[in-house]
């Protein structure tokens, strides 16, 4: 079999690296020569060994291995930099394979802003690479004649600190093409921030030239000798069966059409994707009717009445009496939709089963999957193949923003292969993407009260939240957590309502508890940002009818969306000035340097809102903010918007983004602030145009392409972007890809408050519901309605 | 079923295919070029963009019969990694990508405007790529990369 792609094996890797020989340790101070393990074929790459991680070749050239994968952040990139960092090697010296099973270390899957987080800590690349480098500092001191401490390294090559230049030693010659042979220290000490060169420096991306020359080879671009297309036959409406299949109705048709049907699973295959297109459009398949549907009008209402999975994320208990004896009390009610991640690419994978199912079948996919293991895992358990005869093979798709169909399609390849023995590639249409084949970030409703005292200072707050839930990331147990494996017949497993019990440990994983909350916990020291320490969050979670998934920032932005415009809501209440009634609240300085570096950026103007003196007609303008420790842990970052709102039209047009954030030590300045500026248009294009439609009349997803599914495109006003990167070097460094698109829709819907007195409380903000909010006035509750 | 001849990237390319298979799939899968992307099949993203005698076509929706006997050029003729054009090096020296799929369309959109308008402002450069989409929202430094090629074309 030819590949267009080349995928070398590992062993081919370590072979043509030259360090496939003979291995050494270190123990006793001796190099003792030990047998090559080869690389077990089951996949079990043992993260806990040097070698699983990084590789270095008697010619210099140096091969690491990760599980983080790039899908357009900078990743491999900022990997290559550490690997630079830590080991002092020219980048140009580095080859960094990443998200290859039995190849790669598992990591899990690339997301939640974890990557970063996961690499620089214990367990993970760095503390690899800083193993390694220990131990070759051990061997040059034996080498040179020399203690570790009077060594120098630059580029790979040892000298001896104020010694002849000429007594030198490179790695390549220290290690002559062997293995480490050893176990990730827990000991060794990463190179400190204020000393990199590498790390810390606006290194471009490696990734970019062949991206714009289009040499690049994406998972559409994987060409197999023998590759046929795929397509897939999904069912028109939610939750259709399948009744029959008229096979005939395609018997006349070019392409060798192959018509697959495993359960509900339908696809068919032929030798050109356009014969498959044919085919699938020809294919006659007798469904049953949907699943019933809540009318999209009412779901919100619908949301609140159905049974539940319940949690705390706080509950001080005393926030009912705490309202009781306040001042004043707040309440409001935040609405946020169904979405989409609506990748650019239509998801597409190739799969090669050979020898159909059982013990010596096997499979081969190359997916632009999240998480190379899982899949690998889930596929096995979906086709009946042991898992040691499934290789999954990361190869980059666009950019995916989570859950999308990359999984799903990654199945249907491996279910049609299967069936017809030889490789498949499918490729979604847009109308399988986004109807069939992603899993939307959940709607939520969140219910909110606060009570002030005679100060103004917020004394009580209360969350109450619902969201909703069908699947999620495939696994070993579960290929039923998405489209594909549920119509092959593996069961989505079903929401369990339960009763929330008292939290024992303060997690706010889900930016639930707002940032002014104390976040205590009985038996715990106050683990939250703020000050409010009569609190209560309470989680509700109810089965969605669609299948949904992690989307960018998931539930983090739903959440922030409610608690950072119901600050607003409190701090205009009391009038406040937006920026200082935060700040009064917090106690956290890291939020608060960040929620001021954002202020300042922007000229804040201290003052309360609504803007004085804006006419109820014509063009109004007015800033807002916002601002979050991502995942109560993983970010800090602050975002002043500023709009003009059209009342005549209920148009809103951003001006201006100022985003501030605070993730640890850099990496890559430029690399970062270019996540800032996607993110902060991602998150306008989520705050101001996307939601998923419905009809529950004929139970089908009505948002099928970008004509159904708006979304900001180009062409459409752009606000000047401002970003402000904080680069403390004595902390963690934490997550940062998600940090700017969760403070968007609130510091938005604070601007056009600010601008207009009318406060907005569905999300997306769309001209009729900004015309409806200014009818309904600036104190009111919305009426939830489709846009 | 039908034979048809064009030119890709300056090379004569002949096919006897379905003359309604769109030009995407014949680029992509016949000639293995990866710079025109599938991304919606509907002409509503752009990433299929190629030059159709030097106009931004969307390839996924142009059949091979209205391509028969014209050139077209991918985001592969432009240039090279080894030698790119002065766009591409545009691009890179904004870092103005992240996934970097929807590519051929604010390059090819851009680079004809901007050839023949090389003293196009911002906002007229912004307009020519309406209707394009880059669900990374790398928009501000695509447009920051159209305007220095522009600066530099003119």
């Amino acid at each position: 079999m030819n590949t267009a792609i080349t995928v070398a094996s590992r062993r081919g890797f370590l072979k043509s690296a030259g360090a496939l020989m003979v291995g050494f340790s270190l123990a006793g101070g001796t190099r003792r020569l030990l047998a090559q393990n080869p690389i077990d074929p089951t996949g079990l790459v043992d993260a806990t060994q040097v070698d699983s991680w990084i590789s270095i070749a008697a010619d210099e050239s140096i091969t690491a291995y990760s599980g983080k994968i790039e899908f357009g952040q900078g990743f491999s990139t900022v990997q290559t930099q550490l690997i630079a960092e830590e080991l002092s090697v020219p980048l140009s010296r580095i080859k960094l394979i990443f998200g290859d099973t039995g190849f790669t270390p598992d990591q899990g899957v690339t997301s939640g802003s974890q990557s970063t987080v996961t690499e620089f800590r214990p367990g993970g690349l760095r503390q690899a690479l800083d193993t390694a480098r220990d131990a070759l500092f051990e061997l040059a001191s034996q080498e040179l004649d020399a203690p570790a401490s009077q060594l120098t390294v630059r580029n790979g090559v040892f000298s001896v600190k104020g010694g002849d230049p000429s007594n030198q030693v490179s790695y390549g010659q220290l290690l002559q093409g062997k293995r480490f042979n050893l176990t990730l220290s827990n000991s060794t000490v990463p190179k400190d921030p204020k000393d990199y060169t590498v790390l810390g420096t606006s290194v471009p991306r490696i990734d970019l030239p062949p991206k714009v020359t289009g040499q690049f080879q994406y998972v559409q671009h994987v060409r197999l000798t023998g590759m046929l297309h795929g397509k897939v036959v999904r069912p028109p409406a939610v939750g259709a069966k399948v009744v029959s299949v008229d096979r005939s109705s395609v018997a006349g048709l070019p392409g060798k059409i192959q018509v697959v049907v495993k359960n509900d699973f339908v696809g068919v295959v032929a030798d050109t994707e356009w014969n498959a297109i044919q085919a699938a459009k020809a294919l006659t398949v007798t469904w049953s009717g949907g699943d019933a549907l809540p009318d999209q009008n009412t779901l919100y209402t619908w949301m609140q009445q159905q049974s539940s999975a319940d949690s705390f994320t706080v509950n001080s208990g005393d926030t009912d009496q705490t309202l009781m004896r306040a001042a004043r009390s707040v309440t409001a009610q935040y609405l946020y939709p169904f979405q989409m991640h609506g990748a650019l690419a239509s998801s597409c994978a190739v799969a090669d089963v050979q020898g159909g199912t059982g013990s010596s079948a096997t499979a081969k996919i190359w997916s632009a999957t999240q998480g190379v293991y899982p899949q690998r895992d889930s596929v096995a358990l979906t086709l009946g193949i042991p898992k040691a005869n499934v290789r999954v093979i990361f190869v980059e798709g666009s950019g995916c923003y989570g859950l999308n169909g990359n999984d799903s399609v990654s199945f249907d390849a491996a279910l049609l292969s299967q069936a017809v023995g030889q490789p498949v590639r499918v490729q979604y249409s847009r109308k399988d993407e986004m109807t069939s084949g992603e899993s939307f970030g959940p709607a939520r409703v969140a219910n909110l009260s606060a009570g002030v005292n005679d100060g103004g200072q917020l004394i009580a707050w209360i969350f109450e939240g619902w969201s909703l839930e069908k699947g999620n990331r495939p696994d070993a147990e579960t290929p039923g957590n998405i489209i594909s494996g549920a119509l092959a017949g593996f069961p989505t497993p079903p929401l369990v309502p339960s009763a929330a019990t008292p939290p024992t440990t303060f997690s706010n994983n889900g930016n639930a508890a707002a940032s002014y909350l104390t976040g205590g916990v009985p038996g715990n020291p106050p683990r939250g940002t703020g000050t409010i320490a009569s609190e209560k969050v309470l989680n509700h979670t109810i089965a969605s009818p669609f299948f949904t998934g992690p989307l960018r920032s998931p539930d983090r932005l739903q959440n922030t969306f409610a608690n950072e415009s119901f600050m607003d809501e409190v701090a205009a209440a009391v009038a406040a000035d937006p920026v200082q009634y935060r700040l009064r609240h917090l106690n956290d300085p890291r939020l608060s340097a960040v929620l001021n570096a954002a202020a300042n950026a922007a000229s804040w103007e201290t003052r309360p809102s609504p803007k004085p003196g804006n006419p109820k007609t014509g063009i109004v303008t007015g800033r807002g903010v916002s601002c979050v420790l991502y995942e109560g842990n993983n970010g800090y970052s602050a975002m002043v918007a500023e709009v003009s709102v059209d009342q005549s039209t209920g148009t809103i047009t951003v001006t201006r983004l100022v985003a501030s954030q605070d993730s640890g030590p850099v990496s890559n300045p430029d690399g970062l602030r270019n996540q800032m500026e996607g993110g902060a248009l991602q998150g306008l294009s989520r705050a101001l145009r996307e939601e998923v439609d419905w009809s529950a009349a004929s139970s089908t997803i009505t948002s099928l392409d970008w004509r159904t599914y708006p979304v900001l495109e180009f062409g459409d006003p752009l606000p000047a972007i401002v970003t402000v990167v904080l680069n403390p070097l004595d902390v963690p460094a934490l997550g940062a890809g998600e940090c700017t698109i969760t403070t968007v829709a609130a510091a938005v819907g604070n601007a056009v408050f600010d601008a207009t007195g009318v406060r907005l409380r569905q999300a997306p903000f769309t001209p009729a519901r900004v015309l409806a909010a200014m009818r309904r006035g600036a104190f009111g509750q919305d009426r939830p309605f489709k846009r | 079923m039908a034979s048809i001849t064009l030119t890709v990237n300056g090379s004569p390319y002949s096919a006897d295919v379905d003359p309604a298979t769109p030009l995407l799939y014949v680029l992509q899968d016949d000639l293995r070029l990866n710079g025109p992307k599938f991304g919606c099949g509907l002409a509503q993203c752009g990433a299929c963009t190629v030059l159709l005698d030097g106009v931004p076509i969307r390839s996924c929706v142009t059949p091979m019969s209205k391509a028969d006997g014209h050139s077209v050029t991918t985001i592969e003729g432009l240039g090279s990694v080894d030698n790119p054009h002065p766009i591409q090096t545009a691009f890179i020296t904004e870092q103005a990508v992240h996934c970097g799929f929807c590519i051929s369309g604010p390059m090819l959109y851009g680079k004809a405007f901007i050839d023949k308008q090389p003293n196009a402002t911002e906002a007229e450069i912004t307009q020519a790529l309406k209707g394009l989409l880059c669900r990374c929202y790398a928009h501000t430094r695509m447009i920051k990369a159209l305007v220095r090629y522009a600066g530099e074309s003119a």
